[in-house]
């Protein structure tokens, strides 16, 4: 069960790992924003996966920050839109 | 066996960060620089340095991508942006970052018999304290003196970021954080996480004195929580004359130094704790630095004022 | 007993695994941002909920199952939120370049 786990592990980080390819090619921002939304959940995964099977519970707490902070970025790519007026009167490039 | 996911991990950083340093768009790079600190947090991981990992989550996740994404928007192109340094200073800044590289490697790879460490003798009298995780016990109790000096540096930092108002401005609120469109989506997120990330902070400093955790992480995780709550523009940024935000500012560096000094009175002397009182103390200086932390990092993103006070 | 729980969570992560396949495959292969959106949302939620659901038998207690629980609805939560602002964030910017 356990190498089952580690296996199940090292696999996930593979596949999150070829998200990068989208994160280096992805034409568009928002392309490389979700692979980086995929490397988080996919993280996320990973830390839950190792957690149970090196019985280390403390590692589900990294999951936890990790999803709790998920969205973060998603957020912060939409504050720096283009052609928009920031609030104080600057203009975004 | 167990070499090669670690070696998968090892490559997906370089590549990672080889690609965040070459590209040339600003935003691109900020969000490579976010996806590498998610893989830096899985690395520690791997290294069983599960408070780092948090640390790395939170910070690289949360703050510093948002803080450096908010930069790119005001950032405006400027001429020195496309003329580049000379190829003698690229080559010299390229052979000091490489010798600094190996020199780095060499003293990592080459471990000195028997290693040199304190961290027998630290876990044989981490009993006294009553706390069960050695990093909360090195960071409050054994080396408290730098936990100190650390939070002075954000204080001083947060003036820093404060001394790049322009006169006219000072006192005032800093630009509003809102997203440029306001969305629904956005606004249920920032309606429903914050208690519950307050509720996870609060849990993660608590926790932090006998499991991985502890009061940068749960601070930053408050701090996130704040900055969500004013990206939705449910909520503005405080104007920074304000007494209440100057208090809860200096209110963490304070009790730790009120707490040290009381030390010269029931225990041995500056930062000593007495061993009846020393989990209190500890848990009480590690809220108020919590709150703290949370205060600041939020200001530190928020940047300088931006409006003239009201 | 132990048997069938084990089979039951090989079953579920590797479940999991394949959504998180498909997604990262889709993430790669489809032509267009929203499609690859979609993608990834399929990731985040099956390939994510499957491998919760594998790990919640194997938690030592139920403080840990209720732990693992909660992770799993703040991802829900965060990635479906950050797939409404991202296709949001799509849309406007090819509004304001409509040359693109």
């Amino acid at each position: 069960m356990i190498e089952f786990l580690y296996v199940a592990a090292a696999l996930l980080l593979l596949l999150t790992g070829l998200g990068l390819a989208r994160m280096m090619w992805g034409p568009a921002p928002a392309d490389r924003m979700m692979a980086a939304q995929l490397l988080g959940t996919g993280g996320g995964a990973i830390a839950l996966l190792i957690a149970s099977a090196s019985g280390i519970t403390a590692i589900i707490d990294i999951a936890l920050v990790l999803a709790l902070l998920a969205a973060f970025a998603a957020v912060a790519l939409a504050l720096g839109e283009p052609g928009t007026k920031q609030p104080d009167g600057q203009a975004n490039p | 066996m167990n070499l090669l996911p670690d070696l998968a991990l090892v490559l997906l950083i370089l590549t990672a960060a080889i690609w965040t340093v070459a590209v040339r768009d600003r935003r691109d790079a900020v969000i490579g620089f976010i996806v590498v600190g998610l893989l830096l947090s899985l690395a520690w991981m791997r290294l069983n340095a599960v408070d780092v990992a948090l640390t790395e989550a939170a910070i690289g996740g949360g703050a510093t991508g948002l803080l450096l994404l908010r930069a790119c928007a005001r950032l405006v192109p400027t001429q020195a942006e496309s003329v580049l340094p000379r190829l003698s200073m690229r080559i010299m800044t390229g052979l000091l970052c490489s010798v600094i590289a190996v020199g780095l490697a060499a003293i990592v790879l080459t471990p000195v018999e028997p290693p040199a460490t304190l961290a027998a003798e630290a876990a044989a009298n981490m009993g006294e304290l009553g706390l069960g995780n050695p990093i909360t016990v090195v960071l409050l109790a054994y080396r408290a003196l730098d936990t100190l000096l650390e939070k002075v540096v954000l204080v001083l930092a947060l003036i820093g970021v404060w001394t790049l108002t322009p006169d006219v401005f000072w006192g005032g609120a800093p630009a509003s954080l809102r997203a440029q469109q306001s969305s629904g989506a956005l606004t249920f997120l920032a309606q429903v996480l914050p208690p519950v990330g307050v509720v996870i902070g609060v849990y993660l400093i608590w926790n932090g004195a006998d499991h991985p955790g502890g009061t940068f992480q749960g601070g930053t995780v408050l701090a996130a929580m704040w900055l969500l709550v004013m990206m939705a523009n449910l909520r503005e940024p405080p104007e920074i004359r304000l007494r209440t935000l100057r208090l809860l500012v200096v209110l963490g560096p304070v009790v730790f130094l009120v707490a040290g000094f009381a030390g010269f009175w029931i225990a041995n002397g500056f930062l000593s704790y007495p061993p009846a009182f020393a989990k209190p103390i500890i848990v009480i200086v590690e809220a108020a630095l919590a709150l703290s932390i949370a205060v600041i990092l939020g200001m530190l993103v928020a940047g300088p004022a931006a409006r003239a006070p009201r | 007993m132990s048997l069938v729980v084990d089979i039951f969570t090989m079953a579920a992560v590797g479940a999991g695994l394949f959504f998180f396949l498909a997604g990262t495959v889709g993430l790669l292969r489809f032509p267009d941002t929203l499609t690859r959106l979609h993608a990834l949302t399929k990731a985040d939620n099956l390939g994510f909920g499957f491998i919760v659901l594998g790990l919640l038998p194997q938690s030592p207690d139920v403080l840990t199952g209720l732990k693992l629980v909660v992770v799993w609805l703040l991802v829900q939560l965060g990635a479906a939120t950050a797939s409404q602002l991202i296709a949001q964030f799509v849309r406007s910017e090819r509004r304001h370049e409509p040359a693109a």
